[in-house]
This record gives structure tokens, sequence and C-alpha cells, in this order.
């Protein structure tokens, strides 16, 4: 397995790098994921950090924010580790259908269902000292 | 790259073409302007996104927002969007359901 990490400060203004490391490192250690699949992965990566960022600020938590590219033969893994509080994915708002005029109330927590719809696999895992965010496409057979 | 618009008047319209890069770091920039327009009176709001390269929770949010302070004072907001990349996002979230993407900049200023 190859791994590539990169540590941020907690700040929005680093997300395009990470999506930039991202980009070069799942790009060149898995030519096989398509462009879209590593577009839906780059978003969902996105979503972590910017939560993770959130918790963050919200917790005065002092460190970066650690992005881990994890390239395996058959699967593609971003871990996105805070050191914030950590929240609870099972119980973000659920969102009205999207027939439903209330729909339009919603202008944030759109991003968990985004990871969960983008990613294969979307594992939380949470610790006293923080969130692990695991973000997981399946590579096509080579 | 970071966010980039320019603002022009078509038939009506206020045209919003957006380039770049449309994140929970740059959204709010766009969200200010969209608050300032219609606060101006500019109320039918076009948000041309064909030039947008990348696209998130935040920037979907800012969409909504801006599509239901047109819409409080009398207006409307459309898009265009033809980037399957982008389109995808509004109809993973539904969103697409409020609010339509247009093909073309013509198509969104038509019709009233």
């Amino acid at each position: 397995m190859a791994v590539v990490e990169l540590a941020i400060p907690a700040r929005s203004a680093y997300l395009s790098l990470v999506r930039l490391v991202v980009d070069a490192a799942v790009g060149s250690l898995a030519p096989g994921l398509s462009p879209a699949r590593l577009d839906d992965l780059k978003i969902a990566v996105t979503e972590a950090c910017a939560n993770a960022i959130e918790a963050h600020e919200s917790t005065d938590a002092e460190g970066p924010v650690v992005v881990r590219c994890l390239v395996d033969d058959d699967h593609v893994t971003v871990e996105v580790v805070d050191r914030g509080l950590g929240f609870d994915p099972d119980r973000v708002t659920r969102l009205p259908a999207a027939t439903d005029p209330r729909r339009l109330r919603h202008e944030s927590g759109l991003g968990i269902p985004l990871m969960r719809t983008l990613a294969d696999d979307v594992a939380f895992t949470r610790a006293v000292n923080g969130t692990t965010v695991a973000l997981t496409v399946y590579r096509p057979p080579s | 790259m970071q966010l980039r618009t320019d603002v022009s008047e078509i038939a009506g319209w206020t045209v919003v073409s957006v380039y770049g890069e449309l994140d929970v770091a740059t959204a709010p920039e766009l969200r200010e302007q969209l608050i300032r327009l219609v606060g101006e009176g500019k109320t039918r709001l076009v948000l041309d996104l064909d030039g947008v390269d990348f696209l998130d929770s935040t920037g979907l949010g800012t969409v909504v927002s801006a599509l239901k302070r047109a819409r409080t004072h009398g207006g409307d907001l459309r898009l265009v969007c033809t980037q399957a990349r982008i389109t995808r996002l509004f109809e993973i979230t539904g969103l697409d359901k409020a609010v339509p993407l247009l093909p073309t900049l013509d198509a969104a200023v038509a019709g009233g």
C-alpha cells in the first residue's frame, strides 16, 4: 500500500491545496480510477475537511487537520483526521424529500449526504481527541 | 484558481457568471455579492455555473440561499449549467427539483 500524507492548518483556504494533492497522489498512484470517480472523491474529501475545520474552529482545537491517502490494489481510501470534539453523523438532520417545499430550508447539512453518495464507503471513527473520516472508492480491476 | 464573477444585464435579468472553485472558502464572497444585488433591486437573477471547476455543499447552499432571497423579494433565480459533474450534485441533493438547470443563457432569460 502507498501512503501520501498532508497536514494543513485548520483553515478553509487550504481546501484547494488538499484537492490538488489528492488529485496528484491518487491520479498517479491509482491511474485506473476514472476522472469522474476522482472528482467524486475530491468532493467527498472537501466535505470531510470542511467538517474537520469547523470542528477545530468550534472547539479552538490546536494542531493540523491531517489528510492521508492510502492507495491499495483494489481501493483508495482518504482519511481526514481532526482534533475537534467530533459529532455524531447519525444525528445529522435528515433532509426532507426533494419534492418537499421544506427542502429549501436546508442550506447546510448537505455535506454528509454528499459524502455518503459520492464515496463507495464512509466510516466515522470518533475518539476522545478527534474524529477520523475514512472515504473509500473501489478501483476497477486492472 | 479561486473565484471570479462577471455581472451583466440581459433581457431584464441580472446574469452572474461564476468562474473557478465554489467551495466553503470562496462561497461567502459570492453569497455577499448576491445579497448585495438583491438589495439593489436586482431580484431576477441568472447564475451561470458553466465556468465552475469545483462545487461543494456550501456552494450548493449559497445557490439555495440566493434562490430564496430572490423569490422573497418578488423575483426568481435561474441556473445555467451543462457540466455533468456539477449538475450531478444538484441531482444527488434533490436541488434540481427546486431550481431547474437550463442548458444555455438564452434559455434562462427567455419567457419573462
